[in-house]
């Protein structure tokens, strides 16, 4: 008796799949009568910072092109890069220049610039500096200045929010903000999630740290860099320094659906995603890099 | 009742020996739930011969040496030139913080068992032991994120520093582990045998002197059982404690102060490092160290195990 119980559950369990594959069969049937579009299935797996955009604008691609699947994951660029050169994916979404990643043969991939996002400074709101200078932003992140009063701000002891040294964010704050000095060791505190970032910057006093512009809000303080302020307009125009570009490598050039869905990406439809999710679109940039 | 069981079972004996397709389900149940023990053993066996392999690559390939990798300080894999990658920092903060949890926790645990067994049984039925269920089912993000936005600003502005700190980890961890020391404790003293108790009290014994005379030290066994495996789950939690921790990469030198332990630095560094790295295969390296440390918590709980057994 309990054994036919177990079989049935089994079933039971087993039966919204076995239907749901035959459903999509179905469709596929029906979609075969339009006229020729991509179809199959690719994956992108890598940067979680490009991984809200990708998803969406994978679902807009899968209402477009019913017969194509376009999966995307997380796990970091890093995994995305590794995983893009053995082949093992498609598309490999990373933060930072596959040049710049070390054990990655960056000559076997082939960059696609899907978006810039910029960086601000950010400290917790009892600090009263509203600009540092580069030397100012180096000498505080590697230990020198340990004290807001000796840039003109309150008597508060300086805590440093940093992000792991793994971190696509910490590589690009650290190339551009802070001119590649290697940051004190054991200085301060490490987060890895912007949400994170941003509730320990409001919470403790002195906290300094950065942030991509779309996580930053009013509950901190953005401080300005050499008196420029960390605005879409200045980082278009090329005043601002502190962005990166998000990146979906391929292994070669690309083909099919991957390009197809590349190009996609780089369309005008998915514009409005990348302003909407607080990206700034490629096509705005006035410099490159 | 008892001729209605017998009647039943008989039943089913007939059943087991006369139907033929009955002996065919029972077949097919058989080679069902061995194929599913084979396939557990099996996948545990990849599992750690796969850790294993990853976890060497950092001593056969990149030339570390082991002691360099467990007892330097110095962690800076992502130097160009002369990279280096000692774990100490890491292995100490998983340490420290571990045993601070165990140390708040162990008391505290054992007090509510004995409360719930000896004590107040009635209350420990219907209050106590759902209460320890419901914290063992609470999520260790949860627990994290109350780390985050209740205790770390409650020790920052009670009790000093910045919040983040091993005593923070300590508390959350503290906190997730006592139920499981709790549970089993009170469970080694329920199923001690019921003459102990009778003997001790036939004496004249008071009931505070049984408890503490006769029944907590022939409970010690099953108690240290609890206490290894709240252990390994404090050794293993990764995301709670990181939360509440800080990530300052050095040794702690107070309770209030920030430091890391292995599984932050893992969950931090893993998915944005590449794949054969020197970098990912000193956190590769860290997992399997985790691996041995538990495996030696495993052989540990057994030995306890049997000397549990013994003394019955």
């Amino acid at each position: 008796m309990r054994l036919k119980k177990v079989i049935a559950t089994t079933l039971l369990v087993a039966l919204p799949f076995i239907a749901a594959g035959c459903g999509g069969g179905d469709k596929k049937a029906e979609e075969n009568k339009q006229p020729a579009q991509v179809s199959g299935s690719i994956t992108a797996s890598g940067s979680t910072a490009l991984q809200p955009l990708a998803e969406k604008a994978a679902q807009q691609f899968g209402q477009k092109n019913p017969n194509a699947k376009v999966i995307v994951q997380g796990g970091g660029s890093g995994t995305g890069l590794t995983q893009v050169a053995q082949g093992a994916v498609q598309i490999g979404n990373s933060d930072i220049f596959a040049e710049d990643k070390a054990g990655i043969n960056a000559a076997e991939l082939v960059d696609h610039k899907i978006c810039v996002v910029g960086f601000a400074t950010i400290a917790n709101k009892k600090v009263t500096v509203d600009n540092l200078t580069h030397q100012q932003l180096i000498d505080i992140f590697t230990g020198k200045i340990t004290n807001w009063k000796d840039v003109g701000g309150p008597d508060l002891k300086v805590v440093i929010v940093n992000r792991p040294a793994s971190s696509g964010t910490r590589f690009t704050f650290q190339k551009y903000a802070l001119k590649g000095a290697e940051e004190a060791a054991g200085l301060g505190l490490q987060s890895d999630a912007s949400g994170t970032v941003l509730k320990t910057v409001s919470d403790t006093e002195g906290a300094i740290s950065y942030l991509a512009l779309s996580y930053v809000n009013d509950t901190v303080k953005t401080v300005k860099l050499d008196g420029v302020e960390a605005t879409v307009d200045n980082i278009t125009s090329g005043k601002y320094p502190i962005w990166s570009y998000e990146h979906m490598y391929t292994k070669g050039q690309p083909t099919g659906l991957t390009k197809a869905f590349l190009d996609y990406m780089g369309s005008d439809e998915v514009k409005p995603l990348i302003k909407q999710l607080g990206y700034i679109p490629n096509s705005e940039m006035k410099v490159s890099r | 009742m008892e001729k209605l069981l017998a009647l039943r079972m008989g039943g089913r004996m007939r059943a087991h020996r006369f139907n033929w397709r009955n002996i065919r389900n029972e077949l097919l149940g058989r080679s069902m739930v061995t194929a599913c023990g084979l396939l557990i053993i099996v996948l545990t066996l990849f599992l750690v011969l796969f850790i294993t392999s990853q976890g060497i690559a950092l001593f056969r390939d990149n030339g570390v040496s082991l002691t360099e990798f467990l007892l330097s300080t110095s962690w800076h894999p992502d130097r160009i030139d002369n990279p280096q990658v000692g774990a100490a920092v890491f292995i100490v903060g998983s340490i420290v913080i571990s045993l601070l949890a165990l140390l708040i926790s162990t008391p505290i645990s054992v007090a509510l068992a004995i409360f719930m067994t000896e004590i107040s049984p009635g209350l420990g039925q219907r209050f106590l032991q759902p209460a320890i269920e419901i914290f063992v089912g609470i999520p260790s993000v949860v627990y994290g994120w109350m780390g985050l936005s209740v205790l770390v600003p409650f020790i920052k502005n009670y009790i000093g520093g910045m919040g983040f700190s091993v005593l923070a980890g300590g508390l959350v961890l503290a906190l997730m582990i006592f139920p499981t020391i709790a549970s089993i404790a009170a469970d080694t003293l329920r199923s001690l045998p019921g003459h102990y108790k009778e003997a001790s009290l036939g004496l004249g014994a008071t009931r505070w002197q049984t408890i503490r005379l006769i029944l907590l030290p022939s409970a010690v066994p099953g108690i240290l059982t609890g206490v290894v495996l709240g252990l390994a789950r404090a050794f293993g939690e990764a995301l709670a404690v990181q939360m509440v921790i800080g990530n300052s990469v050095r040794i702690a030198d107070a309770l209030l102060k920030p430091t890391i332990n292995l599984t932050s630095i893992m969950t931090m560094d893993m998915g944005n490092t590449v794949m054969g790295t020197m970098w990912n295969n000193a956190l590769w390296s860290m997992a399997l160290l985790l691996l041995l440390i538990s495996f030696c918590f495993i052989l540990l709980i057994r030995r306890l195990g049997a000397k549990g057994a013994m003394v019955k």
